[in-house]
């Protein structure tokens, strides 16, 4: 639209021109196939961009690149052995998809689980959070820009894998929760060091702060670019991080509290601007309440001692019948949905992935920005391909 | 007369080589100032720490399989290159060094090198257009963009000095700087210069014809093997010309005392490279309609309110 805008529609000039373009030069819109091979689609992800200079007209999502039939494949494992399938969903969180499986099964089952092991789940789960929204700020930056933000966040996320190598022995899929608790207690020393981790982070976090917070590009980028009301996006499906963005009071932690968050005293992340600056704004204040959750866990893990796992039957057999439990996931609503016969074998079992929820409110956000704003767009909703294509 | 043809010659032979020198070595440099300063070592692996790492790049490149798109326009995707990286050296002749280390001395130094770096940036043009592709023709196009942007308040920018040393030399320039730094009398220039400057080296924060992550690699995006390599240097040479500018224009040449001459001109060049280097580990990137209005409706109206400054401080005194 850049060439009608320096045109001046109120004049006759302008008129003429007009008219005469559109009568001689037949225009046409561009197609620009961005991804799955793109720098900034954030794995396989591909959008068709439909062009006119380089404000965007339409936009259509293309998914599926990483498609195992995760949930096809469910239906042929037992459910202990379907769990470590779910640290591929979003495999930069995997405690989180973890704890969605185990709280699914849980309530089907109706087991019990130990205090202790409640609250490392909470912590685990917590330390996902930061280490999660630590490679979303990373690459974020890194698309609009600013590099060094993103090599001051792996830093930090660095510090988290090794807490959970030293918790599980794994960085990426953990697979530490079990039905029933979790595979073993914490190691010596964790505590000290997750420690250490809680006393850093503040100040890290103020790093990020001074290179991106004011800087006035990264105003400019972010500021008032793609604004999403919160009814809209409520309409969309949008959860997590994203719809708190736009003022809407919705975290499941806080809405319909699982496991042990209820105890804890931490404040949801709002803010009013609707844009990729507000979304980065909560996501900044996420995590310094995650880790404030972490500490308190810390404080309690302490003194509390007990099992870590509950009394579990040999061979996992829920009773009939069908489940569904969420978890505020560092994406949004992660939900389990689960349809028992019987068997040691869900009979069904169906994920509601965050991501590719939030991911349907591209197009609406991008109509009619530009081509730079559609990066700044994905990198602010954080998707993670793992858990669109399942 | 065929003496001072050899010695032209010879001095050409010298600036050349150590401009291409520099220009791998700047890389190298970037590389290691950026990896420092985003917690990383940089190259390490390639001899003493990586010091041979651009040889190695170089020859890489040298030994690559050199592809030309279906749908290209095959000459001008040749000619880009060539004209791009020419450009970038050919300035080099009218800078001077030292009060008498240069290739010529041109009485239109300032025009010659505001004139050929537009040219170079056509070069950008070219490359996107023939390249066939549709990510290279947004590089180029953007490229155009840039050039009326930036080319516009680059050239006001000088003006001011322009004005005070009354010369296009650019030895005389930097004559005219014996007592005073022209920065002290043009710090609103300079800083519109340093900023014009950015723009014409697509540099963060206005790189935006390469754009990496909205572009892949912009208008060089098909290109490979020397091809890009002839892109690369010329975008570091375009840094060297451009911070040699800003010496000559500003920081008064190779004025300074004890040390000689050439070693002041290169302090003051390095000290620039090294800003360059240092905004880009620090800030995210403009989108290009925002460089735009920075350039039209804010750095232009600065750049001719300070001619027009400029020009009434001169009748008073």
């Amino acid at each position: 639209m850049m060439e009608k805008g320096l045109m001046d529609k109120g004049s006759v000039e302008g008129q003429v021109t007009e008219d005469l373009m559109r009568d001689t030069l037949k225009t046409r819109e561009m197609w620009l196939n961005m991804g799955p091979q793109h720098p900034s689609t954030h794995g396989v992800l591909r959008l068709i961009l439909a062009l006119e200079g380089e404000r965007i007209v339409d936009t259509e999502i293309v998914i599926g690149y990483l498609h195992r039939g995760m949930e096809k494949l469910a239906e042929a494992k037992t459910y202990p052995q379907f769990l470590p399938y779910t640290d591929r969903l979003d495999y930069i969180s995997s405690h989180a998809m973890n704890f969605g499986y185990v709280l699914a099964v849980e309530k089907l089952m109706g087991i019990e689980v130990p205090e202790r092991a409640q609250y490392i789940r909470v912590m685990m789960a917590e330390l996902t959070r930061i280490s999660s929204h630590l490679i979303w700020l990373a690459t974020h930056a890194l698309d609009i820009g600013a590099m060094t933000v993103f090599l001051y966040c792996f830093r930090e996320r660095e510090m988290i894998l090794d807490l959970f190598e030293m918790a599980c022995g794994a960085r990426l899929t953990t697979s530490y929760f079990r039905i029933g608790g979790v595979a073993h207690d914490l190691p010596d020393g964790f505590i000290e060091q997750a420690r250490e981790f809680c006393k850093i982070f503040p100040k890290k976090a103020q790093d990020y702060d001074d290179l991106i917070l004011k800087n006035r590009i990264w105003l400019s980028r972010t500021v008032n670019v793609a604004k999403i009301s919160g009814e809209e996006g409520l309409n969309l499906g949008l959860t997590g991080p994203n719809i708190r963005g736009s003022g809407v009071y919705w975290d499941i932690r806080k809405d319909e509290p699982y496991s042990n968050y209820d105890k804890l005293d931490w404040e949801i992340a709002v803010e009013h601007g609707c844009d990729v600056y507000a979304r980065y704004l909560v996501r900044l204040k996420e995590m310094r309440e995650s880790c404030k959750i972490v500490s308190q866990c810390l404080d309690i893990l302490e003194k509390l001692d007990g099992p870590v796992m509950a009394k579990v039957p040999k061979v996992i057999k829920p009773p009939e019948g069908e489940v569904y439990a969420s978890v505020e996931a560092p994406k949004g609503e992660l939900g389990f949905y689960i349809v028992s016969d019987g068997s040691p074998k869900p009979y069904r079992l169906k994920i509601r992935a965050p991501s590719f929820a939030n991911l349907i409110s591209v197009p609406t956000m991008v109509r009619g920005h530009m081509v730079a704003d559609v990066i700044a767009v994905i990198g602010s909703i954080d998707v993670v391909l793992g858990e669109v294509d399942r | 007369m065929a003496q001072e043809l050899v010695l032209v010659v010879i001095k050409m032979i010298v600036v050349f080589a150590v401009a291409l020198l520099i220009v791998a070595y700047l890389t190298y440099f970037e590389r290691k100032i950026i990896g420092h300063m985003q917690l990383r070592l940089g190259p390490m692996r390639v001899g003493p720490h990586g010091l041979l790492q651009p040889i190695a790049d170089g020859l890489k490149l040298f030994v690559k399989e050199d592809i030309v798109p279906h749908d290209s326009d095959r000459w001008t995707f040749y000619f880009a290159p060539i004209l791009n990286l020419v450009c970038a050296l050919v300035l080099l002749a009218v800078i001077p060094f030292s009060y008498n280390f240069m290739v010529t001395r041109l009485n239109i130094g300032v025009l010659y090198v505001l004139s050929l770096a537009s040219v170079g940036t056509i070069a950008l043009l070219l490359a996107g257009w023939s390249s066939g592709s549709k990510y290279p023709i947004m590089g180029g196009l953007r490229s155009a963009a840039q050039i009326f942007s930036y080319e516009i308040f680059l050239g006001f920018s000088i003006m001011g000095v322009l004005m005070i040393s009354g010369s296009l030399d650019l030895v005389k320039i930097v004559e005219a700087q014996s007592k005073v730094w022209n920065i002290v009398y043009q710090p609103v220039a300079f800083v519109v210069y340093v900023i014009a400057a950015l723009g014409e080296l697509n540099r963060v924060p206005f790189d935006l014809p390469e754009a990496e992550n909205e572009l892949v690699a912009g208008f060089h995006t098909e290109y490979s093997g020397f091809k890009f390599a002839y892109f690369f240097l010329a975008e570091y040479a375009n840094m060297i010309v451009v911070s040699c500018m800003a010496v000559i224009l500003f920081l008064g040449g190779w004025k300074g005392p004890v040390l000689p001459g050439i070693v002041w001109f290169l302090i003051k060049m390095c000290a620039f490279f090294y800003f360059f280097i240092w905004v880009r580990a620090t800030f995210p990137r403009y989108r290009y309609d925002q460089f735009m209005r920075i350039g039209w409706k804010i750095m232009l109206p600065i750049a001719l309110a300070n001619i027009v400054v400029t020009g009434v401080v001169m009748m008073l005194v």
